[in-house]
This record gives structure tokens, C-alpha cells and sequence, in this order.
């Protein structure tokens, strides 16, 4: 299972940046979400995994019995699923007024800037 | 004051602004008082600081009293201060422009709010003791940069939104896999202990190369280094200039100013493999960025491309990495926040007087604003560091860094560059203040109203550009104290670490 773990992340990687790139508004909802998924995915799996083992310290203890999984990793994934969720939400709202002004769900409508 | 309270000043006084504007979000007016208030006292604040870093060295507090490593560390040193200290200048400079240039539908709409949180978090990012708070800092000023940038919902503002929100999320991914990459590593996110740990035998030290590519591709996003920085010229024309002038001239070097830190104090190690890559990148980064520059016909997108060639001369100093090399990018910085800053307030008094940002459509602004004008030289002189004023410094001090150092090539790209930035320049002042107006405009009225206030504001900034250039020693002192701090990282170590020993 835990080796399957990675695979998932790089695939979730390339098809987020695949739906990223493509000029489809919509999909680029899709990568974005995709993309915060693959990385909070991403802190989770390099943070190390550890089955069963909690970091409470049972009482009397200095310290949790080993194995213990590593609670950082985790908080650190809670801040980040949280400030990712604020971004797509703005995202998406955003996304769906660009819909709105221009009328087009294509990328390519919004050059109305002469190019660079 | 104590340390420990006057480092949560910076963070807690735009928090507090913003959220009693955001009650009087019904009159604007008091949301201006609040906004003002809170510029003085942040500038204040901010000259305490340097005051006491300089007295006593590097200022550390722990929030929540958690001792260093596990706590949430709050860190000054000479170079966080100095920059706190240039972005509150520059934040009362924008915000007294704003006042009177700014419609009052996007001021209703909750402009001052989303500035005081942006404030909060540059001075987020520039105190932050932890990897990972950089990063939630990082998203604090990101979140309120993509709102600013939309506010207005104009066609061009949506498109530049879009384009900016969605490049920097990812550069934002980037570097939140960089932080559990080092986490997963070294076991730590406090700076100063990651610093101890890369300084130390540690077993994974030679994989401290893969979140150093992380680091400078995210921090390559945000900051707009060469092959990485289409968005900025796409996205900080957009809105109006009350919001583009503070974004352009403080947030892009923001990312700049987290590179000299992470790079001076954790990836200084594998610097030396990585230092070809970015002598390379410095140098095509101000050359490209000039040479877009010189293509350009609108007043706005000719300063964004500066902008990236400006990042250029920000990032030679961290290529050439000697002492006085990075001090030179310090004044940089600081000259350039200023001199950007204010060339965008003045593009923006131009259009407000003018209708237009186009300089095809423009001419003739020395004829009826010769103070205007003359203000505008004096920045842009300044930009392309004519001597004496403050560009000057900072691009002598990199050159001589780079001579001393040996990198002949990357000078020489500089001081050419410098000619080209001379050149677009003079190619604004020859079509915006110049040539005669177009002949098809000519029934466009030129708006005459009293604006005094957005002279002064440009007066204002103007005043802090030629003090930096005309008294250019102490700042420089300063700025060759916090290279020293920046290269003898044992100091931070220790005033974060054991500050019993430190003292």
C-alpha cells in the first residue's frame, strides 16, 4: 500500500499540471484542486508513515512508545490543507467571474492585452 | 520597550487596523484615519527596531514562550529591519497617493483592509524565524496581492488575476514541497536550527541540493527570475496604480529578500555547485528584462519589465556571494523599492492627467507639468544609477563585489544593462514629457484638478531617494552590517538558539 503512495503523488502531479496548462477554465479549477491535493499528498508521504503508532504519551512517560508517527508532518498538512482551500475557493470564484466578463470558458479569449 | 513585545508590533498593528476598518466598513474616511494611523505609528515602529538591532544585534522573541526550536521564533536582524523600515516608507507614500487617485467604488470595496493585511504580511515574512511560517506568511501577502489585483473586476485586472493566481499557486506548491522535503531530512523548520544542522555532520547533507532546487524554483516564481517571470509583465499593469505601485515596488522584492536569507543561511553550502546557475540566471534575468523593456510602448509595462531586470541585479549579489557583494544587493533592494515605487506613482499622476498610459498617445507633460517632469527625471536618473544619486551605489557596489570576485562577464552584462535602462528611460522622457502631444487628442481635455496631495506623495518618496543618494554612507554601512550578519550565520544561530549566550 505504502508503495503505492508515491505513484499516486506523481500522478496527481502530471495531471494537475496537465489540467493546468489546458485552456479550459473549468479544468483549470480541476489542476488547481488537483494540484494542492498533490502536494499536501506530497508533505504527507515524505513526512514518513507510520501504522498504528500514536504520539500521545501514555502517562507516567517521558516519552510515546516507538513506533510513533510524526505529528509535525501532520500539523503542517492541517495548516496546509486550510490555507489551500482558502486559495481555491478564491480560485474558483474568481475563475467564474473571468466566465462572466468574458462570456468564454477559453484561455486563449482572455488576450484582450496586446501580447508581450 | 522589550524585544519580545516590539518584534509583534509589525505583525499586530496592520492586524488591528485592518479589522477595526473592516467595522467601519461604511465610511471610508475613518478607514483612511485608521490607515494613516497606523503608517506613522508603523514607521515609528519600525525606526525603534533598527534602532535596538543596531545597539544590540539580532532581536529574537518566542511567541507562546515555547523555548527555540519547537516555539514560534520571531527573528530581526539589520537586514529585516532595514527592509520593514523602506516598506513602511513606501507604504505611507502609496497609501497618501491612494487617498486621492484611488475611486471611490474600489475604496468601498474594501482597499484599505486588503492593504493593512498585505502589510502584515511582508512584515510577516520579514521577521519569521521558521520555515514554515515564511511559507503561511508567503500565503497571508499572496492571498491579499490576488484580491488587490482583481479589486475593480476590470477585463484587464480579471486576466492578470487569473495569470498571477494561478502561476503563484503553484510556485507556492513548490515551495510547501521544499518544507517537507527539508522536514523529512533534518527533522527541523526553525531557520537558526536548520542553519546548526546543515553546519554540522549530519548524514543527509548531501541531499541538501534537492529542497535547494525546490526553494529557488518557488522562490524563482515569486520573485521573477529569467525563465520563470512572464506573469509579472502580464499581471502588475493591470490595476489601477494605487495597488500596481505597491505590489511592483515591494512584494517582487519580498522573494528576493527570502532568497539572500535561506540562501545565506541553509543552502550556503551547496552554493558552490549552484553558483554558475545563478551567475547565469542574474545575468539573463537583467538582460532579458531590459530588452523586453525597450519593446514595450506603455508607460506601465516599460517599468513592470524593469522590474524583472532590476531582480537581476538583486540576484548578482547572492551569485557572486562575497560580503560586499550582498551588501550591494541590500542597498539595491532598498534604493530599488523606493525608485520603483515612486516611477509608478508618477506614471499614475501622467494617466490620471492624461487618460492614458500609451506612449503613443501621450506628449507633451512638460509643457504643462514641468514639476511632474522633473520629479520623474530625477527617479528615473536615479533607476538607471547615474551618479550621485542612489542607483549609483548599489550598482558600484555590485561591480566592484563582481571585479573583486572575478566574474568580469556578469559586470559587464550589468554596467551594459545599466545603459539600455538609461536608454528606455530616455525613451519615456522622450515621449511622455517631450514630443509634442498628438495632434488626433488634442480635444481630450488634460485634467487641471488640485491634486496636491499625489505630488506630495511623489515629493515625499522623492525626498527619501535623494537623502539614500546624497548621504549614501550610513545606509551603505548598514547595509555592509547586515552582509556581515547575513555571512557569519553563528550569530543568528545563537541569538535564536541560546540567547543566554548570545547576550
Amino acid at each position: 500500500m505504502e508503495i503505492l503512495l508515491p505513484f499516486l503523488t506523481g500522478i496527481l502531479f502530471s495531471v494537475s499540471l496537465y489540467f493546468i496548462l489546458h485552456r479550459h477554465l473549468f479544468k483549470l479549477i480541476l489542476g488547481i484542486i488537483l494540484f494542492g491535493l498533490a502536494t499536501n499528498l506530497f508533505l504527507f508521504v515524505v513526512g514518513g508513515m507510520t501504522r498504528g503508532g500514536i504520539a500521545i504519551i501514555a502517562q507516567g512517560n517521558d516519552l510515546p512508545s516507538e513506533p510513533y508517527a510524526d505529528p509535525v508532518p501532520q500539523a503542517l498538512l492541517l495548516t496546509a490543507i486550510v490555507i489551500g482551500f482558502g486559495i481555491q475557493a478564491f480560485a474558483i470564484v474568481l475563475i467564474k467571474r473571468v466566465y462572466q466578463t468574458f462570456k468564454s470558458n477559453n484561455l486563449d479569449d482572455l488576450n484582450n492585452n496586446e501580447k508581450i | 520597550m522589550p524585544a519580545n513585545q516590539l518584534l509583534v508590533i509589525p505583525l499586530l498593528l496592520p492586524l488591528l487596523g485592518a479589522i477595526i476598518s473592516v467595522f467601519l466598513w461604511n465610511s471610508i474616511r475613518w478607514q483612511a484615519v485608521v490607515v494613516a494611523v497606523v503608517q506613522l505609528a508603523f514607521i515609528s515602529v519600525s525606526v525603534i527596531m533598527l534602532q535596538q538591532v543596531l545597539q544590540a544585534g539580532i532581536l529574537t522573541t518566542q511567541v507562546g514562550n515555547w523555548p527555540a526550536p519547537f516555539g514560534i521564533s520571531l527573528v530581526t536582524d539589520v537586514f529585516s529591519s532595514l527592509l520593514l523600515l523602506t516598506t513602511s516608507i513606501a507604504g505611507l507614500g502609496v497609501f497618501m497617493f491612494s487617498h486621492t487617485a484611488l475611486d471611490q467604488s474600489r475604496k468601498h470595496f474594501g482597499y484599505y483592509p486588503l492593504f493593512l493585511l498585505l502589510q502584515m504580511g511582508v512584515s510577516g515574512v520579514c521577521l519569521t524565524g521558521d520555515i514554515f511560517n515564511l511559507y503561511v506568511w508567503f500565503e497571508v501577502l499572496l492571498i491579499c496581492c490576488f484580491a488587490l489585483i482583481a479589486l475593480g473586476s476590470r477585463k484587464s485586472q480579471l486576466e492578470g488575476a487569473l495569470k498571477y493566481l494561478t502561476i503563484n499557486f503553484v510556485a507556492s506548491g513548490l515551495l510547501l514541497s521544499g518544507i517537507g522535503v527539508v522536514y523529512s531530512l533534518y527533522g527541523a523548520l526553525n531557520l537558526a536550527e536548520l542553519a546548526r544542522i546543515v553546519r554540522s555532520d549530519h548524514p543527509n547533507l548531501d541531499l541538501l541540493l534537492v529542497p535547494g532546487i525546490f526553494f529557488l524554483t518557488g522562490f524563482g516564481i515569486k520573485a521573477a527570475i529569467f525563465p520563470l517571470f512572464f506573469w509579472l509583465p502580464a499581471s502588475y499593469h493591470a490595476p489601477p496604480i494605487s495597488i500596481s505601485a505597491f505590489v511592483a515596488g515591494i512584494i517582487s522584492k519580498i522573494g528576493m529578500y527570502t532568497m539572500l536569507r535561506l540562501y545565506t543561511l541553509i543552502f550556503s553550502i551547496e552554493l558552490e555547485a549552484a553558483q554558475p546557475l545563478l551567475l547565469l540566471l542574474s545575468g539573463l534575468t537583467m538582460a532579458i528584462g531590459v530588452v523586453g523593456a525597450a519593446a514595450q510602448v506603455d508607460f506601465r509595462k516599460i517599468l513592470s519589465f524593469h522590474v524583472i531586470s532590476q531582480i537581476g541585479y538583486m540576484l548578482m549579489g547572492l551569485a557572486i556571494y562575497t560580503p560586499l557583494a550582498v551588501a550591494g544587493s541590500i542597498f539595491f533592494i532598498i534604493h530599488n523599492m523606493l525608485v520603483k515605487t515612486n516611477l509608478f506613482l508618477v506614471s499614475g499622476v501622467v494617466a490620471h492627467r492624461h487618460h492614458s498610459f500609451s506612449l503613443l498617445k501621450l506628449g507633451g507633460v512638460y509643457l504643462r507639468h514641468p514639476t511632474l517632469s522633473f520629479l520623474f527625471l530625477i527617479s528615473a536618473l536615479s533607476l538607471a544609477g547615474l551618479p550621485p544619486l542612489s542607483g549609483f551605489w548599489g550598482k558600484l557596489m555590485l561591480a566592484k563585489g563582481g571585479f573583486e570576485a572575478g566574474h568580469y562577464l556578469l559586470v559587464g552584462t550589468s554596467l551594459c544593462v545599466s545603459l539600455v535602462t538609461l536608454f528606455s528611460m530616455t525613451k519615456i522622457w522622450n515621449e511622455v514629457f517631450w514630443k509634442p502631444r498628438p495632434r488626433q487628442l488634442k480635444q481630450q481635455p488634460v485634467v487641471t484638478g488640485k491634486s496636491y496631495i499625489m505630488y506630495l506623495s511623489i515629493i515625499y518618496l522623492l525626498v527619501f531617494i535623494l537623502l539614500l543618494g546624497v548621504s549614501a554612507e550610513p545606509v551603505i554601512q548598514m547595509a555592509k552590517l547586515s552582509a556581515d550578519q547575513l555571512f557569519n550565520s553563528e550569530i543568528y544561530i545563537d541569538a535564536v538558539l541560546n540567547p543566554e549566550r548570545a547576550n
